[in-house]
């Protein structure tokens, strides 16, 4: 069996302040896998990633990339990761192609054994013709990208992404997706942390959430969504209703003249709700969710933790 | 790939990006110190000086020449390493070395030896403007060469420690303003020590920087006001005292890791 991408047990960081950021937290994430660290703001993500990536200093526990600890064996666990940090941290006056080239000379990549691979990511990451820009004229959606290219140069096994798609537009946070799951399914493992829970949702197989310090749910992403009792249907119809319609069974919000919410609890059938307005002779132009599945698990799973 | 192999290749590739930083920038790396001295051999070593005569025993303008290529030398190799190691935690560029399988030792020796190209590529450019005003005859070249390395050296690592403890870019001012430049001036650059009181001169010898400036001086002349092996001496404690506070404080992650 192969040794897991990422260990930790009973980690946990006081800072200097007093401020008890992780109360001796437990993971494991395995080879492969594409995993997402969710959490509210000062919940403790970050500073795990931190630690992992050797940024930030443990007070207890201990914490393994690849089988190599990130303290007794910082070499080689730095060797194994490549990371993508929450904040701008390249040199402004550099050269997109030197930054991407110098991060692979601190790996032990000549430049001439980094150029191919340098030029393969920027293409893929569409920063190819920004190559001889300096990096603080990039766009914020391009610096992100950048931090992507440069984390990627040495090939690592295990990447860490903290809020990569933050500030970045809907299109180009797609192409992000669609790049992070190529790299994923080419076997590096992914780990990230995100606000955007759709962003998780679509992505990741595996989740925990962390919530002042402690994991308070670990499990896969069907799992979790499978715990929805209700989910919220929008129908947008083809012409107005002069009162609420009675369907049978579901709770129905009559919202506007021509859009109704209907509530759907686990178990129940949506056909069921297409048989009873057709009964009626209501016809639904459209249909959508009210709101990410994940964000409404994500809220009452919190608000659990803390109650 | 053998850790060796890495640590090689990383070291000369911090070392490429230093050269590169202060190239790239040399209107305020290699210009400036090149103007101030060419002013420094007109005014004290041409005009003045003429009316001085000798010093030391040799002319004057070939006496303060040894003394001006060591301060450039001193004031570029710190002042490299503590902009540039300071901008890079400012700008948290400092974090592409945190996060990558780097020895500390390494880290080190590519800053120190960046501050060194500097202080050395701006004392070649001093030594070849002051030739326009003076003839050099090199006493002993292993002496000159050994001085100004161990110099360059020593001064690159007092930049470091400024720049891991400095909060704010005044931070890295400061040494230079109140400490290096007065030190300087008053090591022997455009005097001789037997020209000072004996309270003054007994002083003058717990001055770090008088030591080197004449022992280059003896180098180049082979005129001196201190004993060179107990300065090359001297030199090479401090740069052990130096370098072993460096690297703690980079084990420790001063200034870099939370």
């Amino acid at each position: 069996m192969s040794v897991p991408a990422l260990v930790v047990k009973d980690l946990s960081k006081v800072y200097g302040n007093g401020f008890q950021a992780l109360k001796g937290i437990n993971l494991s994430v395995e080879q492969g896998d594409f995993f997402a660290l969710l959490g509210p703001n000062g919940a403790g993500k970050s500073t795990t990633l931190g630690i992992l990536s050797g940024l930030v200093q443990k007070t207890s526990g201990s914490a393994s990339i690849m089988g190599s600890d990130v303290n007794t064996d910082a070499f080689n666990a730095r060797r194994y990761l490549g990371v993508v940090p929450q904040e701008f941290n390249f040199n402004q006056f550099e050269k997109v192609e030197d930054i991407v080239i110098t991060q692979a000379g601190y790996f032990g990549i000549t430049p001439a054994e980094a150029a191919p691979q340098a030029e393969k990511l920027l293409r893929a990451l569409d920063l190819w013709e920004k190559r001889d820009v300096q990096s603080r004229m990039l766009s914020g959606g391009m610096k992100r990208r950048l931090m992507i290219a440069r984390a990627l140069i040495h090939s690592p096994k295990v990447l860490i992404l903290d809020e990569p798609t933050a500030g970045v537009d809907i299109e180009l946070r797609r192409s992000m997706w669609e790049f992070m799951q190529e790299l994923n399914r080419n076997g590096t493992t992914i780990i990230l942390t995100t606000h955007y829970l759709e962003e998780a949702e679509q992505l990741c197989r595996n989740i925990a959430i962390i919530d002042q310090g402690r994991i308070i749910q670990r499990t896969s992403v069907r799992e979790l969504l499978s715990q929805l009792n209700t989910e919220t249907f929008i129908l947008d119809l083809t012409s107005a209703l002069a009162e609420t319609p009675d369907l049978e069974g579901f709770t129905v919000r009559h919202t506007a003249a021509d859009a109704l919410e209907v509530d759907v609890v686990k178990g129940q059938s949506i056909n069921r709700i297409f048989e009873l307005l057709t009964a009626l002779g209501i016809e639904v132009r459209s249909m959508r969710t009210k709101s990410n599945r994940l964000e409404e698990l994500f809220v009452s799973l919190v608000r659990g933790g803390r109650s | 790939m053998s850790p060796a192999r890495i640590q090689w290749i990383a070291l000369t590739t911090i070392v490429t990006k230093e050269v590169r930083r202060f190239m790239r920038i040399w209107q305020q790396t290699l210009l400036p110190p090149a103007i101030t001295m060419t002013l420094y051999f007109v005014i004290f070593g041409h005009l003045i000086g003429s009316r001085i005569g000798e010093m030391g025993g040799v002319d004057y303008m070939a006496f303060i020449v040894p003394g001006l290529i060591m301060m450039s030398v001193i004031t570029n190799s710190y002042a490299n390493v503590s902009s540039s190691f300071f901008s890079n935690k400012f700008q948290r560029s400092i974090e592409e070395l945190m996060v990558a399988p780097v020895h500390p030792g390494t880290i080190l020796a590519g800053y120190v030896a960046g501050g060194v190209a500097r202080g050395v590529g701006v004392g070649i450019i001093v030594t070849l403007l002051s030739l326009y005003f003076t003839q050099l005859e090199i006493h002993n070249l292993l002496i000159v060469v050994a001085v100004i390395l161990l110099s360059a050296v020593l001064f690159a690592l007092g930049g470091f420690i400024n720049a891991v403890h400095a909060t704010k870019f005044d931070d890295i001012s400061i040494v230079p303003t109140f400490v290096i430049t007065p030190l300087t001036y008053l090591g022997g650059v455009f005097y001789s020590i037997s020209l000072l009181p004996d309270f003054w001169r007994a002083v003058s010898m717990f001055n770090p920087i008088l030591y080197m400036v004449n022992t280059f001086r003896y180098g180049i002349l082979g005129v001196s006001d201190v004993n060179v092996v107990f300065s090359l001496a001297m030199l090479l404690v401090f740069i052990i005292l130096l370098a072993g506070y460096s690297l703690w404080l980079l084990r420790r992650g001063k200034g870099m890791r939370q």
